[in-house]
């Protein structure tokens, strides 16, 4: 669409302005300032980068962030290709369809300390249904309960990473389905038609009609998984607390714990900045390089 | 081709077993919780559901919520109408900057602002409102719903606008007779993602509210660490935080079936 110059257009977004300006630009400032100033009994004097360049070389970032990026990625590689698939197997329109997308939808309006809470009490060793049945499959296999359970993961890091991945799966797939599924319902019948008379196979289906249409929504997909995924606090802080360790200690988790479990603010100040620009580096990467693909 | 149906009913059903948990949690006693492993209630009892509608501490926390939900949805939606209809009908001086700039905010972490904002909101006095968190919750809720509208409105030809003008209509009259109507699927699912982030966001909520205006959640944790284990009243109030979310959804239904085929969500 070809749009007019029309500068008292910046009337119109006054309003959106100001309101995020003043929730972004204010809470920014003093983030910023916090990151390179050092309190002494109230006294704040001008430090420069050095709360920055502890953060870098502080191993505890550095392991968090690393989880962080495990996670992530861990998560993007499971709900990205199920969310495709599961939408590929939902119906153009019909009842069915809709009883698929509202029960799909429920996990997405759960509060996340609720669903923190409900995979707390799912999959607990003893009581919870996952964590009991996980138990009862081992002990077929010949794990003794004498010596404790086989699968814990309050105990265990990795039953707790694995309760904590699939709690994510569980909570966000549903989004990457709708997405996907928003895209396929944008293709037009004849294409199908087209396909079916030149005998094109299930895959070329796939590769060369559905994929380039839902292109446009994946990219949504992808980053606002990408984002949220990387910022994630509630689910796991109600789920494992971070624990047991470190092991399940998130950039978000750390973070918390050093802002406002130890007050400890140039640092907490600082490490913000660098995972503000790190997401903001990423999704702007993913942004551009996406929509430039699209306008060829 | 008939056998499609099977993974949409595995996916549900793996998405139903833990609410079926939760609820199953909800109707036990708190001794049968701990007695062991059971997949239905023993002795079902309503008690942890009536503790709740009782307890003022428990129910003016889903109040609290639901009013900070709305007051966010509403302030929302209203100021994105205009900006997502300058975006999408303007050419203005630095519009794409100003627009990736929005989508930024989406992407803060609300564990870096939580200690600005209580800062900020205790100097506006607004701390421990309701209205503190509706604004709050502004943040990440605006750029998303100007995101969203501006989408659809792209959808609606211009021609639309223009003829508008020229039967005599002045602009904010064309705005809410013609041009509302037209895009009031939109609306629809802007609301919907509104309500949605707002109602699950909990780390904010949290921060800047104590006593007064504090959330559901707040309750919850409180319960969970003072008084003991607590774990059927826990699940009866988890239940209780999906069913607003399930009546939207309910609602919304068809208006987000039609925003799937105006081509962005």
């Amino acid at each position: 669409m070809n749009k007019t110059v029309n500068q008292r257009a910046w009337l119109m977004v006054l309003p959106v302005l100001l309101l995020v300006a003043m929730n972004a630009v204010i809470p920014l400032m003093t983030v910023v300032n916090f990151s390179v100033q050092e309190e002494f009994y109230g006294e704040f004097s001008f430090i420069g980068t050095q709360w920055f360049a502890d953060t870098l070389t502080n191993e505890r970032f550095q392991n968090a962030l690393l989880r962080q990026f495990g996670f992530t990625f861990t998560i993007l590689a499971i709900e990205i290709p199920l969310g495709i698939a599961i939408a590929l197997t939902i119906p153009r329109s019909g009842v069915w369809a809709s009883v698929c997308l509202v029960l799909m939808s429920l996990p997405l309006l759960i509060p996340w300390n609720v669903v923190g809470a409900m995979w707390n009490i799912y999959a607990l060793p003893d009581i919870g249904f996952l964590g009991y049945m996980l138990n009862a499959g081992a002990g077929l296999f010949g794990h003794d309960p004498a010596s404790g359970p086989w699968f814990n993961f309050t105990q265990d890091p990795v039953a707790a990473w694995f309760t904590v991945i699939l709690m994510d799966v569980w909570h966000w797939t549903s989004l990457v389905v709708l997405l996907a599924y928003a895209g396929l319902q944008s293709i037009d019948n004849a294409y199908y038609q087209a396909a079916r008379i030149d005998g094109a196979s299930r895959w070329a289906v796939f590769r060369y009609i559905q994929l380039p249409k839902m292109k446009h929504t994946l990219t949504i997909a992808v980053l606002l998984r990408f984002m949220d995924s990387f910022m994630i606090y509630t689910e796991p802080s109600v789920l494992t607390g971070g624990g047991p360790g470190n092991s399940t200690t998130f950039l978000s988790i750390d973070l918390v714990k050093i802002a406002l479990g130890q007050q400890d603010l140039g640092n907490a100040a600082a490490m913000s900045i660098i995972y503000f620009l790190m997401i903001l580096l990423v999704s702007w990467l993913f942004y551009t390089l996406t929509m430039q693909g699209g306008k060829k | 081709m008939n056998k499609r149906w099977i993974v949409p009913t595995l996916y549900i059903v793996f998405l139903m077993l833990p609410i079926y948990w939760l609820l199953n949690m909800s109707f036990k006693t708190t001794n049968e919780i701990l007695g062991g492993f059971s997949m239905f209630p023993a002795e079902f009892t309503v008690e942890s559901y009536v503790k709740i509608f009782t307890d003022p501490t428990w129910y003016s926390g889903y109040i609290n919520s639901i009013i900070y939900v709305v007051i966010n949805m509403v302030i929302s939606v209203t100021v994105a109408l205009p900006a997502a209809y300058a975006f999408s009908r303007y050419r203005f001086l630095g519009d794409k900057h100003l627009f990736f700039w929005l989508l930024t905010n989406r992407m803060a972490p609300p564990a870096v602002f939580a200690l600005p904002f209580l800062q900020l909101y205790s100097t506006m006095g607004l701390l421990d409102t309701t209205l503190a968190v509706a604004l709050a919750h502004c943040l990440f809720n605006i750029p998303l719903a100007v995101w969203i509208l501006e989408g659809f409105m792209s959808g609606v030809p211009k021609e639309i606008d223009e003829t508008a003008y020229i039967d005599g209509y002045s602009f904010p009259k064309f705005f809410v007779k013609i041009f509302m109507p037209l895009i009031a699927p939109g609306i629809g699912v802007t609301a919907f993602f509104c309500f949605m982030f707002s109602w699950v966001e909990m780390l904010l909520a949290k921060t800047l509210t104590t006593v007064q205006a504090k959330p559901i959640a707040a309750v919850m944790t409180k319960t969970a660490s003072t008084s003991g284990y607590e774990l059927g009243l826990l699940a009866a109030a988890g239940v209780l935080t999906i069913i607003p979310g399930a009546i939207v959804i309910y609602f919304v239904r068809n208006y987000i079936a039609k925003g799937f085929a105006m081509g962005r969500v």
